[in-house]
């Protein structure tokens, strides 16, 4: 009886159980898309923000210390040395899959034929490296400096280059400039031990000082200076958990003042102090530490688009409920005739509740798996208009959304549930 | 002890006394007709009977009840298990079919049990239009399927307020017959009409005026049959 009631309800109030459906739906939807998109953008947000270079630089630690202590912006002191030997250990912390890329930079000062004194930079642009662990992979410094724009030729390709085979350089846009050099120009460099002629692969334009200076493979750097096997610093672009109050404590006292519980959270989780602390573990003599302004503006960022997503998945919500409610209260006051019948003939006020939110309830399930669909869809628009990529599905999504429907179309429905308790038969039996 | 006792039951809207300190009583098994003016407070009455409204003033005892103290969920029961009711408009719910309407009421009470609606629609002589819709019937059939439906689970009083208002006379005629045979199966009936005819049927009227009780006649040759109505 209770089904045909609910059936004949149905049928006679398509048009607004269908309203009603289509409105959970789209409250639904954009929840299941704000919701998925939010579990799985944390990465993905981070990986975008990994464009704007490393979030970690490492330094030998006298240089560290000095630097600290007279606030030099990469200042360099004599003699402090990271080893090139040692940087395939990076990729054996415990956060290594979080490193996204790494390349080591040695800084010399070379003469130019012209007498002219330019900084060379060496580094690595798609270095192969084999790990002790077996492992293989390519790193470099074209992810760290993703702003650039080569202007001419294109990103030095070190495996390409063969044995006897000039090596090959890059070189900044003032730079190319003032010495009329384009790609494809040699250029020979007299450093303090030696002197290098390379094959200009390509002008870059950095946008900063870099485009006065010559970027150059790592070894041809380390033999113009004369350290072989050396770096000055390095540059680690990792995914990064956003700091909370624990990853704040442990960089402000810290990780030795955690407890011993705190500290396994801590070192367990990808916050970028804990990457870095797992580096200087690793690197001999090495400071770590987080390029500040990116890695906490990640964090700010992250937590903003969180909060904004929250905020347009609640005001759907409330939009939709706001909805329902007109819709609901609509098709009960339509209904005041019937309801009013069928408590002269004995039915309490908790079965035409009970019969009512059955029909809401049932249409807000349907719509709301219409919507989860729907929504899912909209993850994917999102996921490929905004970071290129799908949104994969969370089946943590499918329980919070059916919560929020069930909430939704209850909430939405009170008003209506208060007016029927508020009817009395007396007044719809007698046509008044 | 009277199946349904009034001691001066008042009504108030108000400034408006729609009922004035009514007394009644009425025996297990009686006829009444209850006629008066409109506005003089007859379905007033029949609502505070009904357990559908509560008296400003005054007690009303239902078979022992006494249900001016009772909460609005408890006058449902009550309304459910002894009372039946009929009105004017005809007010089935539009969607079911004959036979559910009256398994609505079962619903309600109990269990919905088709054969019984059946056999309750076949009493009230509409055993083959059972699975009609309500816009498929006449009034007078819609007006049967109420007094089935008010019947169904066996009430201790029948409740009509203006039954055949909207009827024909031929319909009119049927649903009186109808009255005669529950009353001598043993029915409490109150009947709520502006019609003499139907009034003078029962064993006694009671007329209101302005919410007044002010005459009460009983029928001394009391046979339930309508007389036949001259034809202008
Ligand atoms: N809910 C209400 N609020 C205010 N006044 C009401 C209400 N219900 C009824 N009344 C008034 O009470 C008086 C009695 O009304 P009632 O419906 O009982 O009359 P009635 O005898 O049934 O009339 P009719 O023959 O027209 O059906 C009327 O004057 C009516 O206006
Ligand atoms: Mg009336």
């Amino acid at each position: 009886m209770f089904l045909r009631l609910v059936r004949g309800a149905f049928l006679r109030q398509w048009k607004k159980m269908l309203m009603i459906g289509v409105t959970v739906a789209l409250g639904a939807s954009l929840a299941t898309a704000m919701l998925n998109v939010m579990m799985d953008v944390g990465d993905k947000v981070n990986q975008e923000l990994k464009a704007y270079g490393a979030n970690i630089t490492v330094v030998p630690k006298s240089t560290a210390v000095i630097s600290d202590l007279y606030e030099v912006e990469g200042g360099i002191s004599e003699g402090a040395y990271l080893r090139e030997d040692e940087l395939g250990r990076i990729k054996t912390i415990f956060w290594a899959f979080n490193i996204v890329d790494f390349a080591p930079l040695l800084d010399t000062e070379v003469t130019l034929p012209d007498g002219s004194t330019v900084t060379a930079v060496g580094s690595w642009y798609n270095h192969h490296l084999s790990l002790p662990t077996g492992e293989e992979l390519d790193t470099g410094l074209p992810a760290l400096r993703a702003w650039w724009t080569v202007t001419e030729g294109a990103w030095i390709d070190e495996q390409a280059r063969s044995g006897d085979e000039a090596p090959a350089c890059m070189v900044g846009a003032l730079l190319a400039e003032r010495m009329s050099l384009h790609a494809g120009d040699t250029l020979t460099m007299k450093g303090t031990h030696g002197e290098e002629t390379c094959v200009i692969a390509a002008v870059f334009d950095a946008g900063a000082e870099e485009d006065g200076m010559i970027f150059c493979p790592l070894d041809v750097a380390q033999r113009l200076s004369g350290t072989e096997g050396l770096l000055t610093s390095m540059e680690v672009s990792a995914l990064t958990t956003p700091d909370n109050d624990l990853a704040r404590k442990a960089q402000r006292q810290g990780p030795e003042s955690l407890s011993v519980a705190d500290y396994e959270t801590w070192y367990c989780t990808a916050y970028v102090s804990s990457i870095c602390f797992q580096i200087q573990e690793v690197i001999t003599d090495a400071v770590a530490s987080p390029v500040r302004q990116v890695a906490e503006s990640e964090g700010a960022i992250m937590e903003k688009t969180e909060l904004l997503m929250i905020l347009i998945t609640v005001l759907a919500l409330i939009g939709a409920a706001l909805g329902i409610t007109n819709l609901v209260t609509a098709s009960v006051m339509e209904r005041s005739g019937e309801i009013g019948l069928m408590k002269a003939i004995g039915a309490t006020n908790a079965r035409i509740s009970a019969l009512i939110i059955a029909e809401v309830l049932m249409t807000g399930i349907l719509g709301g798996a219409a919507g989860y669909l729907a929504g899912f869809g909209f993850a994917q628009i999102i996921g490929h208009t905004v970071f290129s990529s799908g949104v994969e599905m969370k089946p943590m999504v499918i329980p919070i959304v059916a919560v929020l429907v069930v909430i939704m179309t209850l909430a939405g429905s009170l008003p209506a549930i208060r007016f029927l308790l508020q009817l009395r038969p007396t007044e719809v039996l007698h046509g008044r | 002890m009277s199946l349904l006792e009034l001691k001066n039951v008042s009504k108030i809207y108000g400034t408006l006394r729609a009922l004035d300190h009514v007394n009644m009583r009425v025996e297990a098994g009686e006829w009444v007709s209850i006629m008066g003016p409109s506005g003089s407070g007859k379905s007033t009455m029949m609502n505070i009977i009904g357990c559908l409204d509560k008296a400003s003033e005054g007690e009303v005892l239902l078979d022992g009840t006494l249900i001016c103290a009772e909460t609005a969920d408890r006058l449902t029961e009550i309304r459910r298990d002894k009372i039946g009711l009929i009105f004017q408009q005809f007010h089935l719910i539009q969607y079911l079919t004959a036979v559910e309407n009256v398994m609505v009421a079962q619903y309600y009470h109990s269990m919905p049990d088709e054969k019984e609606a059946l056999e309750a629609l076949a009493r009230v002589g509409l055993k083959d239009r059972a699975h009609h819709l309500p816009s498929q019937m006449s009034g007078g059939e819609q007006q049967r399927v109420c007094v089935a439906r008010a019947l169904i689970n066996y009430p201790k009083i029948l409740l009509a307020d203006e039954p055949t208002g909207n009827l024909d006379e031929a319909n009119e005629r049927i649903v009186v017959e109808l009255f005669k045979k529950l009353h001598e199966e043993g029915t409490t009936l109150i009947i709520v009409t502006h019609d003499p005819e139907v009034a003078e049927v029962a064993q006694r009227t009671v007329v209101l005026r302005d919410g007044r009780l002010v005459k009460e006649t009983v029928n001394e040759n009391f046979t339930g049959v309508m007389k036949h109505r001259k034809v202008e």
